[in-house]
């Protein structure tokens, strides 16, 4: 526990604060018709929704993965002006809508796009299908990963690296048995994150995939478009996805706290 | 030097750190790299160990370049057998002790079991056999710098970089951790870096006194600790060098005053000669003793610090080391004006 004191008068807002987040949740909560919750997300429409939303956001996690971790690492060891340039350039999926986001993916890997052709001469059809909705969620994903990592790699330094070469570690064992395992938490939140925005993933989709069932409507499209219809159905999957959520971070969480032994 | 692979051969300029250096660490020998903090010590570590490229200069390991400036070699560290042990034992927080100690084989190839059996020897080698599945948060500091140790040997290493072992430790696990060095260091190529002189004196079978980046003197261990040449060298040794002229076998200093002492050489009238003389063998008095010593000279103290059971009475002239009951008979303060005494025969005159 700590014992640096808070001014007293920062609880109010903080608690107002705490409310604001946790009421509309709470809301929503109570407003579900628990008879009917059952069938409400057992409909053909939801569970494919929410599949092709689990399916499709681990796979463009493992993509944030595979391309973010060496963003990360370069960041994190790179200075200078490119540096600084490469940085800025992989935060602006994080800053732009994400409306926008998806019309500069139909730009690029759209028909009529900048690879278009290239594409459907490879016989590659991206624009709305399941892979546009993956290119769509590892498109917003991925700086949450990258920063998230980013921010490990500089705390951990480049000391037990050091360490590692001078015991006669090349650099990919280096940074197989050293980099990776010492910032592990930076990338199990940022797994997390990136997860989670994949799980939540709205504009770029929509925009860029569209809305066919099975194919590219996951679970976020899918509550909007209940609630033009059913709006009970929005509201209980609605909180399926608060139940998926809570979960992926409960069940990272507890992994981390078992890995927290080998942090330092 | 073909009969030397393991002698290390370091000629480097690292001009942003303004270090600018020339050592040669014979096969087996070990090299202590004596300098304050900021004198440029770890650059020359970092330098050799390949962290850090030198502007200018070339480092040699018996005939090998590791780094040649002119050539524009460069052997990565990985590649150099070259073990650094830094002042925090910097062991791996997610490996065990043995784990840490199995890394160097590993990364060289070893297969996992083979790489156990040689850490396993390793950890008993320097009496960590109880620790080896112990976490390093789990580990002391003077037992995380052991395994830090057995770690560092474990790779075989051609060269052993040291700096400042001890400077992280306490008291109590010093020693212990110094006589480890001792007895592991004995037979290898060692450079070890150090701002304490008994690193140096217990370890070292010559010393380099570094200042401001560069070699102000080095010799064997026992001469540059008891008769230095460097003003630098004297302040490790805790001793007073007073520089001046030879002066018909006495030394005259620059204000005109002679010191009366003993030449180990005959020393040439009016060359420039340096007199040792330990804080130990000067005396404190106010008025100019009775007696026989033949150097009595008029000081002024300019301070008093304590200096293990004694006070280090420094003065405008001499540093003295007198007790504390002394200090306070005497009412010594700051500007006190003082006369110093002390024997001939432990005035030590030499060339300089």
């Amino acid at each position: 526990m700590t014992t640096t004191l808070v001014p007293r008068w920062l609880l109010v807002p903080a608690a107002l604060g705490t409310l604001f987040v946790g009421l509309p949740i709470v809301a929503m909560a109570l407003s579900v018709d628990w008879s009917s919750f059952g069938s409400l997300v057992t409909t053909e429409a939801s569970t494919d929704a929410l599949l092709l939303s689990l399916r499709t956001a681990a796979v463009s996690t493992l993509l944030c993965l595979i391309l973010g971790i060496p963003l990360a690492v370069v960041l994190a060891r790179a200075t200078g002006t490119a540096a600084t340039l490469l940085r800025s350039l992989v935060l602006v999926p994080l800053v732009i809508p994400p409306v926008v986001g998806g019309i500069a993916l139909l730009q690029a890997f759209g028909r009529r796009g900048l690879l278009g052709s290239t594409l459907d001469v490879l016989g590659l059809q991206v624009a709305f299908s399941t892979t546009a909705v993956v290119i769509a969620q590892t498109f917003v994903a991925m700086p949450f990963l990258v920063l998230s990592l980013e921010g490990a790699l500089r705390t951990a330094g480049t000391r037990y690296e050091d360490v590692s070469a001078t015991l006669g570690a090349g650099p990919t064992t280096t940074f197989r048995r050293v980099t990776i395992p010492l910032a592990l938490p930076g990338l199990i939140s940022g797994s997390i994150l990136a997860f989670a925005r994949c799980l939540g993933e709205f504009g770029a989709t929509i925009t860029f995939a569209g809305s066919l069932q099975g194919t590219t409507r996951t679970l976020p499209l899918e509550i909007y478009l209940q609630r033009e219809g059913d709006p009970r159905a929005a509201v209980a999957l609605s909180l399926v996805l608060v139940a998926v959520a809570v979960l992926v971070i409960g069940l990272t969480r507890a992994r981390r706290d078992s890995l927290a032994g080998g942090a330092p | 030097m073909t009969g030397e692979p393991h002698a290390l051969h370091v000629d480097l300029t690292v001009d942003d750190r303004d270090v600018a250096l020339d050592l040669t660490v014979g096969q087996g020998e070990t090299v202590a790299l004596l300098g304050p903090n900021g004198a440029g010590k770890s650059t020359v570590l970092g330098a050799v160990a390949g962290l850090l490229r030198p502007d200018r200069g070339s480092i040699r390991l018996g005939d090998r370049a590791l780094f040649d400036a002119a050539t524009r070699t460069w052997v990565p560290p990985h590649e150099r057998r070259i073990a650094l042990l830094a002042q925090d034992a910097r062991l791996f927080p997610h490996l065990s002790a043995l784990d840490n100690v199995a890394f160097g084989p590993r990364s060289q190839g070893t297969p996992r079991r083979d790489a156990t059996t040689v850490a396993t020897r390793w950890l008993e080698e320097v009496g960590m056999t109880a620790y080896a599945r112990r976490r390093p948060r789990e580990l002391s500091g003077g037992q995380a710098q052991k395994v830090a140790i057995a770690r560092a040997l474990a790779t075989e290493p051609a060269v052993l970089l040291v700096d400042e072992p001890l400077s992280a430790l306490d008291v109590e696990s010093a020693p212990d951790v110094r006589d480890l060095l001792r007895r592991v260091t004995h037979d290898r190529t060692t450079l070890v870096v150090t701002h304490d002189v008994l690193d140096a004196a217990l370890l070292a079978d010559r010393v380099a006194v570094l200042h401001a980046g560069r070699v102000v003197e080095e010799g064997e261990t026992s001469r540059v600790l008891s008769r230095p040449t460097s003003d630098f060298g004297a302040r490790f040794a805790g001793l007073n060098l007073v520089r001046g002229v030879a002066s018909d076998g006495d030394l005259r200093m620059p204000d005109g005053r002679l010191l009366h002492g003993i030449a180990e050489t005959a020393l040439d009238d009016g060359a420039p000669a340096a007199a040792v003389v330990a804080p130990s063998a000067v005396s404190v008095h106010l008025d100019t003793p009775h007696g026989s010593p033949r150097n009595s000279l008029n000081a002024t103290v300019t301070d008093l610090e304590p200096h293990g059971q004694l006070v280090r009475v420094r003065t405008d002239l001499l540093s003295a080391d007198i007790t504390p009951p002394a200090v306070a008979d005497l009412g010594l303060a700051r500007g006190s004006r003082v006369v110093l005494s002390v024997k001939a025969t432990e005035v030590h005159l030499h060339p300089a």
